[in-house]
C-alpha cells in the first residue's frame, strides 16, 4: 500500500460523486471512456516518441530537435489533457473500492508524476535548445529516461486490470 | 463455416494456446506489448496521416517523413501483428464469436486497402513533387482522413472486444 490512509476519504468521496456513480452504473460508459483513453494514448505515444527517437538520432536527423519538439508540442499537451480527463473519470467510477487499493494503479500514479515532472522540466529544457548546444550523450540519456518513465505509466496502467 | 469453427476449437487446444491461457504472466505481457506497441505504430501512423493533411511536421519534406518515420511505423506494425496474433491464438473461439473482433478485422482490411491504394496509385513516385508544395493534393488528404477514421474505429473495436455485450455469436 503506497497511498496514505488519510487519502481514503477523498477517494471515497470521488467514487460517490454523481459522475462516478453514473459511470459505474452504466453498461457502456466505462468502455467508451476507455476507448478515448486509448486513442489519446496513441497520440501521446507518437508525440513523445518522435522527439525521443530524434534525440537518440534514430529519425529525422536532418531536422533540428527544436523544430520536431515544436511540431509535437500541441499533440503532447492535447493528448495529455485527454488522458488525464478520461483517466480521472475511469478512476472515479471505482475510486475507493478498486483503484485506491490497487498496487498497479498506485505505481502508475507515481510513474505518471515522475514522467510529467521530467517532461516539463529537464526534457523541455533540453529540446528547445539549438542543436549545437545539445550534448548528444545527455540527449540520449534524457530520451531513454523519458521512454522508460512513460513506459512505466503504460505498463502499470495495463497492470491495473490484472492486479 | 462450421469446419472453420472446428479448426479454431482444435487451435484452442494446442499445447501452446493452453499454455498462454493458463500462465499467469504470458497473457498480460503479450497484451502490454500490444497496447504499448500502439504508441509506436499508431502514434507514428497518425503523424504520417497528419503530415498528409498538412497539420504537423510541415517543414519536414513528405519524402523525408516517409523515409525516416515510416520504418518505425513498420516496426510497430510487425509488433502489433505478432502480439495481436498471439492474443487471438490464446482464445480463438471467443474472438471469432465476438462482434467487435469481426468489425475490427473488417476495418483493418479497409485500412490496408486505403494504404495500398495510396501507396501504389495516389503517391507512387510523386512524393518528391509534394515536398515543395504548401498544400497537400486532395487525394492525399482524402487518404489521410480515411486512415484516421479507420484507425480510430480499429482502436475502439479492439478495446470493446474485452466486453461480452453480444457474446456469444457462436458457442
Amino acid at each position: 500500500m503506497l497511498f496514505p490512509r488519510s487519502w481514503f476519504g477523498l477517494f471515497n468521496w470521488i467514487e460517490h460523486t454523481s459522475y462516478g456513480t453514473m459511470i459505474r452504473d452504466s453498461i457502456w460508459q466505462f468502455a467508451a471512456i476507455e476507448a478515448v483513453h486509448l486513442l489519446a494514448l496513441a497520440v501521446i505515444g507518437g508525440a513523445v516518441l518522435i522527439v525521443d527517437l530524434r534525440l537518440l538520432g534514430w529519425t529525422l536527423r536532418r531536422q533540428p530537435v527544436k523544430q520536431i519538439a515544436r511540431d509535437a508540442e500541441p499533440f503532447l499537451l492535447g493528448s495529455l489533457f485527454m488522458m488525464l480527463l478520461t483517466g480521472y473519470l475511469l478512476m472515479a467510477s471505482l475510486a475507493a473500492s478498486k483503484y485506491y487499493v490497487n498496487l498497479a494503479f498506485q505505481l502508475k500514479m507515481i510513474f505518471l508524476l515522475l514522467a510529467i515532472v521530467f517532461t516539463f522540466t529537464v526534457r523541455r529544457w533540453l529540446i528547445y535548445k539549438d542543436d549545437t548546444e545539445i550534448n548528444p550523450a545527455i540527449a540520449k540519456i534524457v530520451a531513454i529516461v523519458s521512454v522508460l518513465l512513460w513506459s512505466g505509466v503504460g505498463i502499470m496502467g495495463r497492470g491495473i486490470g490484472f492486479y | 463455416m462450421s469446419s472453420f469453427l472446428s479448426f479454431l476449437r482444435w487451435l484452442q487446444e494446442t499445447p501452446a494456446s493452453v499454455g498462454i491461457r493458463e500462465s499467469t504472466w504470458t497473457y498480460p505481457v503479450i497484451e502490454s506489448v500490444h497496447v504499448l506497441g500502439l504508441c509506436l505504430f499508431l502514434g507514428f501512423a497518425l503523424l504520417w496521416d497528419l503530415r498528409l493533411l498538412n497539420v504537423t511536421l510541415r517543414r519536414v519534406p513528405v519524402s523525408d517523413v516517409q523515409a525516416r518515420v515510416m520504418p518505425w511505423t513498420n516496426v510497430g506494425f510487425v509488433l502489433m501483428v505478432i502480439s495481436g496474433a498471439l492474443l487471438f491464438y490464446e482464445e480463438p473461439v471467443r474472438f471469432y464469436g465476438n462482434i467487435f473482433f469481426r468489425l475490427k478485422l473488417v476495418a483493418l482490411v479497409l485500412a490496408g486497402l486505403n494504404a495500398a491504394i495510396f501507396h501504389f496509385f495516389t503517391a507512387g513516385k510523386r512524393l518528391i513533387e509534394w515536398d515543395s508544395s504548401p498544400v497537400s493534393p486532395a487525394s492525399a488528404k482524402t487518404a489521410g482522413y480515411i486512415s484516421l477514421f479507420l484507425w480510430a474505429c480499429i482502436v475502439v473495436f479492439g478495446r470493446f472486444i474485452a466486453y461480452n455485450w453480444f457474446d456469444p455469436l457462436v458457442q
